[in-house]
């Protein structure tokens, strides 16, 4: 079998290179877009409602018009003149309906935080402090907050001509589920609950939009994770011709997927510096964030699994109910996260009979839409919780029901009971590494002794697959403009440097460094010499951005076989010019040489010369094109699927109900690996997001629909002190799909880790006859777990 | 109408005189008015330590301190620091541990890591954490944030400055 | 204008009308910053209720950005020298109201005569709030979930005031009055602490629960009394973030006095604390779980007070 690029000693790929674009921002020369300067710059704020739920009766803005230094004020009605209303629903999604949503809202307000009324001022203080002039009468209508209760027949109707309160629902049956739980040995019955969380990016959601009234063209600075997405969205709902708006999309501080929606004040920023013909900055404070950021995993599920007597899983089956916001979002539709949590539970088990019941409900609350891993923790969460309860009940170590369970790896290709493709995992491999990293049998000893000590440890254990480089049949296939595919144009120049565009985004996670390890791998030169650029919708391919963690394994394969055509078409060059076959050559470290010997016969910096200065000099008949475009669109499998295993290592203090972590563990296959420490820090990153989500992370609301832990100070994230060390390992099966062979990695850590953490915390608590089965799981509820404390009152 | 006042500051190095409105804080000051803009904004309610910057040799929240009340001070930033080669070590095992990747926090992390390195030359990781407490990354888990630091100290420490 | 509003973790405070005010920008003020104590009482005189003091302000311009309050002018206090400094004399420690929580932390003075502060620095926000942070500032706010003023009921402190007409000392037990609330009246500034040298036999200790490293205190407790031997006398227990304000658990002191630490003495502790705290909900806990708290904080400060060197 002839070596691939992967294997020549001056491959990039596997290396743990450093990332060559960390070097502006550790001497603080990053442009995020608030550092962005232009003249005539002007700013905006937002009026926000104060209630879940509102009729705007009347909006006066005489004072706040004649407040110092106020330029504009815009109300709905006005605005809905300049943008116009979107519906976040997709074709494929059969049945899923959701109301218009205005940039600002018009007659009604629906969530706490949502925009009414925008002022713009020479700066953002002026402008808040006009804000706080306008006069609104509102009316409080009785907001939906109780998923539970939204569908029932005393419950207002959000939105009077979708009929109910349902935005969409989902049902999956497989195989006989009546009869395997008839015919069970053993059953596990739990209901399980999830905090709603958001992003908490450090860099909030920040847009600078500036219209050029000469050309007619918008140029939208925005941190977001998908700028030719966002160019469709402002050109259509601003009614601009899409080939005149241009979205650049500089440093990103943190997206993590919260930066790949539309948001109504983002929208109507853009729409505002078409108004004034000037540029208009939107940067979305801290308070605000949290009431317009759109926030995840409000979801309820109820469900069984069935263990026949070789102690093997034949069923399982769900029902999730999950509360939204009073709208979709759009364009990604505010469905999908039920839909993954219908589609991956059990999914690295072997079991054949399944059946799933999602609903997704409409409230009075923040919107929700795809937060990093999506549906993969609540998925996983219920999936290990039931197995845990499933291994309690028998007997049986939880390590070694998992062995018994989870799918050979030999038994691929294959299709799951919910319908997922899977080409090959490595479930067991991944177990039986981990469970030898983290010294399993040894840690059970030592937590048998502590025991006797009175101290409490608890050892965590979850396996998940995850979703990465979905296909066009993810979005495509529903009528919306996101890109499955993605491509790289690779060129070179007469300084013997390349420079690649590629349409992902880079939000800090080493997408432009991995682009350029396999470009320069591909090509032949150090990695030096490589430029790339993305983010910006003029200057790069036509793409899908960064999400779902398909930058490597589609744009890098894009850029592999970019690199291979340039490099080819090199070679042409040259072997012209050298009167060599081009086969004969090859190109090391920069230079043309000599295939077997290795001697250097011109740098790639004479060939640029000569074809760009001096194409005199080339022989007739030859037609050099130094650059090459590839795209790359994943089309035997709807999802590569990686999977993973995760484990920790906890103390729970009993008398208290905090938790601290002592280690955790993680195996993770995402086929070839590109940057090992790149990967690793994407697990480990993913991880506090969701370390966060098991043991500290919230959005409270009260009944009136107030989310009433709206800062920092009282929404809790983990901070260097509450965080872990996480040792990572690898198993590798590649991806036959594409030469490059990578799957994506960035759900790893997160989806996870609460299945992982609550392990841990039920294995501690366990032989104390307590367990917990909501999350976060503060304190508070270990306590009442454990019958120290009464159950708080809802 | 409130009147601006007029600050008189050092800022890296340079002499700074400008007329300010008293509600301004230190951070968007620094930035704004500046140009400053490698000190970051996260939270305006001083828990994340984006705006961390140092004032006459101390390190301080940007958003809680008015540009006001750095009248007659000394003022350093990242852009400041980094330029005297003073975080040098901390820069280049920052690179090489990848402990960052949006880079949001890093200015304020580096400056805080900094300050931990003067009163103590070999932390613990114990002690790392502890005094990053009050930093906020999403992206990292902190984990390579620590390993660096340490790399740093043990740098500093063995080898020449 | 110009007055407080509540605190945010004793109940919802971004809710219904307060939300629209929710800014992140402060509204205009105006600024000075007098060099003597005289100019600060002609300015509160003139301003009244409309002015606030400002020392290092990371409390209150916390507040400030977030309009939870709108004064029209912010005095800036930190001019004036008179204020700082830490003085030992005549078995008081007097510690100056603009001295920071850093500087609390760093001097070996406090160290011998008040270990308490010392170690309560760590468990105060993060370095760099403690380098601006001051121990006046801390009490003047009174925040019922901050550690300093239970570390001044602790420790029998006085708190000297100055006005316009001179001077006055007030106990820290009867300076605490509620949510943001204190004895200070209109024109009124805190101007430093004295607390007693810590005597022959005494030990001192603090800790707290709290959700993560440097957050409010879900309860925590400032812990004084003499030891001769096993046997605790002259205790003072002193709760932050379980009431309206610091509170002296003096049923359970009373437990303790004269008696050595034994399950049954602290099942009595317990109990007392039972009778006597009645914590509201917040957030992060129900009342009942603050309690909890409390007790566990009382058998475990107890316990590493007992079993430490005498110094």
């Amino acid at each position: 079998m002839p070596l691939s690029t992967h294997d020549l000693p001056s491959s990039y790929i596997g290396r743990s290179v450093p990332r060559p674009n960390a070097r502006r921002l550790i001497h603080g020369r990053g442009t995020y877009v608030d550092d962005i300067r232009l003249p005539r710059l002007v700013h905006v704020a937002f009026l926000r409602s104060p209630y879940a739920h509102a009729a705007i009766r009347s909006v006066d803005v005489s004072a706040a018009q004649r407040s110092p230094g106020v330029l504009r004020v815009v109300t709905g009605t006005e605005m809905a003149k300049h943008c116009t209303p979107w519906v976040g629903v997709m074709t494929h999604m059969h049945g899923l309906k959701s109301a218009p949503q205005y940039a600002l809202a018009v007659d009604r307000a629906r969530w706490q935080g949502e925009p009414l009324v925008a002022v713009v001022a020479q700066t953002r203080a002026e402008a808040e402090d006009a804000v706080a002039l306008i006069e609104v009468s509102f009316e409080e209508l009785v907001p939906v907050v109780d998923m539970e209760t939204a569908l029932d027949p005393g419950t207002p109707v959000i939105h009077a001509n979708l009929g109910d309160n349902l935005a969409f629902e989902l049902r999956v049956e497989a195989g006989k589920v009546n009869a395997a739980f008839a015919e069970a040995d053993v059953v596990v019955e739990e209901t399980f609950h999830f905090g709603r969380n958001t992003g908490v990016t450090l860099e909030s959601r920040s847009t600078l939009a500036d219209y050029c009234a000469g050309e007619g063209k918008l140029t939208v600075y925005m941190s977001s994770q998908a700028p030719h997405m966002m160019k469709h969205v402002i050109a259509k709902h601003l009614g601009l011709d899409e080939d005149n708006v241009r979205v650049i999309c500089t440093d990103v501080g943190g997206s993590f997927g919260i930066k790949i929606h539309t948001y109504p004040d983002e929208m109507c920023a853009a729409a505002l510096s078409v108004m004034l013909k000037r540029p208009v900055k939107f940067i979305a404070d801290r308070l605000e964030s949290f009431v317009s950021d759109i926030h995840a995993r409000d979801h309820r599920v109820k469900a069984r699994l069935a263990v026949n007597r070789e102690n093997r899983i034949t069923a399982i089956e769900i029902d999730d109910l999950t509360g939204i916001g009073p709208y979709s979002a759009y364009p990604r539709t505010s469905a999908v996260e039920c839909h993954q949590v219908v589609n991956l539970t059990g999914g690295a088990y072997d079991f054949a009979n399944y059946r799933a019941h999602g609903r997704v409900v409409f409230q009075n609350k923040s919107l929700m839409c795809q937060y990093r891993a999506v549906g993969h923790p609540i998925a996983f969460s219920v999936t290990e919780g039931l197995v845990d309860a499933a291994a309690r009940k028998l007997g049986i170590d939880r390590a070694e029901f998992r062995r018994l369970n989870l799918r050979a790896d030999d038994a691929y290709p294959y299709t799951s009971a919910s319908g997922l493709q899977f080409e090959k995992l490595s479930h067991q491999k991944s177990l039986a590494k981990i469970l030898a990293m983290m010294d399993y049998d040894g840690l059970r000893r030592q937590q048998a002794a502590l025991r006797r000590d009175g101290i409490y440890r608890g050892i965590g254990l979850a396996a998940m697959i995850e979703v990465t480089a979905p296909s066009g049949a993810f979005y495509g296939v529903g009528g919306v403009p996101i890109a499955a595919q993605d491509g790289c144009t690779i060129r070179l120049d007469p300084t013997g440097g390349i420079t690649c565009a590629t349409g992902i985004a880079e939000t800090g996670q080493g997408s432009e460094t991995m682009v350029a390890q396999i470009a320069a791998s591909a090509v032949g030169v150090a990695i030096e010499k490589v430029r790339v650029i993305t983010g910006d919708t003029d200057t790069t391919p036509y793409g899908g951005g960064t999400w779902a963690s398909r930058a490597t394994a589609i744009a890098g394969e894009a850029t592999l076989q970019a690199g291979r055509a340039l490099r080819a078409n090199i070679l042409e060059v040259a072997g012209a010019l050298l009167q060599s076959a081009p086969a004969a050559l090859d190109i090391r470290n920069g230079a043309v040489v000599d295939a077997s010997t290795g001697v250097e016969r011109m740098t790639l910096s004479d060939v640029g010369k000569t074809v760009y200065f001096r194409g005199h000099e080339l022989p007739d008949g030859i037609k050099p094109e130094l650059v090459a475009t590839r795209h790359y669109t994943p089309r035997d499998y709807p999802v590569a699927f990686s999977n993973a295993v995760q484990a920790c290592s906890l103390e729970v203090d009993v008398e208290t109900g905090f938790v601290k972590m002592l280690k955790y563990w993680v195996v993770e296959d995402c086929g070839t690996v590109v940057n090992a420490r790149l990967v690793a820090e994407q697990i480990r990153g993913g991880m506090i997001l969701d370390i966060g989500a098991a043991l500290y992370e919230h959005c409270i609301y009260d009944n009136q629909g107030q989310m009433l832990n709206a800062s920092m100070i009282d929404y809790l994230v983990p901070m260097a002190a509450e965080m872990p060390d996480v040792e990572i390992g690898h198993v590798a099966t590649p991806t036959a799909e594409t030469a490059l062979g990578a799957k994506g990695a960035g759900e790893a850590g997160m989806g996870g880790a609460p299945a992982a953490v609550v392990s841990g915390i039920n294995d501690a608590i366990g032989v104390l006859g307590a367990k917990v089965t909501a999350i976060p799981a503060t304190p508070q509820r270990i306590l009442e777990a454990l019958g120290k404390i009464d159950k708080k009152r809802q | 109408m409130i009147a601006d006042r007029e600050i008189t500051l050092t800022v890296n190095g340079e002499r700074v005189v400008q007329r300010v409105a008293p509600r301004q804080s230190l951070i968007d000051f620094v930035r704004e008015n500046l140009g400053l803009t490698g000190s970051h904004v996260g939270c305006e309610h001083g828990v994340c330590g984006a705006c961390t910057i140092r004032v006459n040799g101390l390190l301080v929240r940007g958003c809680l301190t008015l540009a006001v009340q750095a009248d007659g001070a000394e003022v350093h930033t990242i852009e400041g620091i980094s330029d005297s080669g003073e975080i040098a070590a901390l820069q280049a095992a920052f690179l090489e541990r990848n402990a960052l990747q949006c880079g949001y926090c890093t200015p304020g992390m580096l400056l805080t890591a900094a300050d931990l390195l003067k009163e103590n030359s070999s932390p613990s990781r114990e002690e790392i954490r502890q005094h990053l407490s009050g930093n906020y990354c999403r992206c990292t888990g902190y984990q390579s944030i620590v390993d660096a630091v340490e790399d740093a100290a043990r740098a500093m420490a063995g080898g020449s400055s | 204008m110009g007055t407080q509003r509540g605190t945010w973790r004793v109940c919802p405070w971004i809710s219904g009308e307060f939300y629209r005010e929710r800014k992140l920008k402060p509204a205009p003020f105006d600024y000075a910053k007098p060099h003597s104590a005289a100019e600060v009482f002609d300015l509160l005189e003139q301003h009244g209720d409309n002015a606030r003091l400002l020392a290092g302000g990371q409390s209150l311009l916390a507040g400030l950005n977030m309009r939870l309050s709108t004064p029209a002018i912010l005095i800036d206090i930190t001019g004036l020298e008179s204020l700082r400094g830490i003085v030992k004399s005549n078995g008081v420690l007097r510690i100056g109201a603009l001295t920071t929580y850093a500087q609390v932390k760093a001097s070996a003075e406090v160290a011998r005569a008040a270990p308490m502060l010392c170690e309560v620095i760590s468990w105060i926000a993060h370095p760099a709030i403690r380098n601006r942070g001051t121990i006046g500032g801390s009490l003047a706010y009174a925040d019922p979930a901050a550690e300093m003023p239970a570390c001044m009921l602790a420790l029998d402190a006085q708190l000297e005031i100055a006005a316009k007409g001179g001077r006055r000392k007030v106990a820290a037990g009867d300076f605490f009055r509620g949510i943001f609330e204190t004895d200070l009246k209109p024109g009124e500034m805190l101007t430093a602490i004295e607390v007693p040298v810590i005597r022959a036999n005494y030990r001192s200790g603090f800790s707290e629960f709290s959700r993560r490293r440097g957050d409010f205190a879900m309860s925590g407790l400032a812990a004084h009394a003499r030891f001769d031997g096993e046997v605790l006398s002259d205790v003072r227990l002193a709760y932050c973030g379980v009431d309206t304000r610091p509170v002296r658990e003096r049923k359970a002191e009373q437990v303790l006095e004269g008696r050595s630490l034994d399950r049954e003495v602290l099942a009595e502790v317990k109990a007392a604390l039972a009778e006597d705290l009645d914590p509201p909900d917040d957030l992060q806990a129900t009342g009942q779980m603050k309690l909890h708290l409390s007790q566990v904080l009382a058998e475990r400060v107890l316990t590493v007070m007992a079993r430490a060197e005498v110094g």
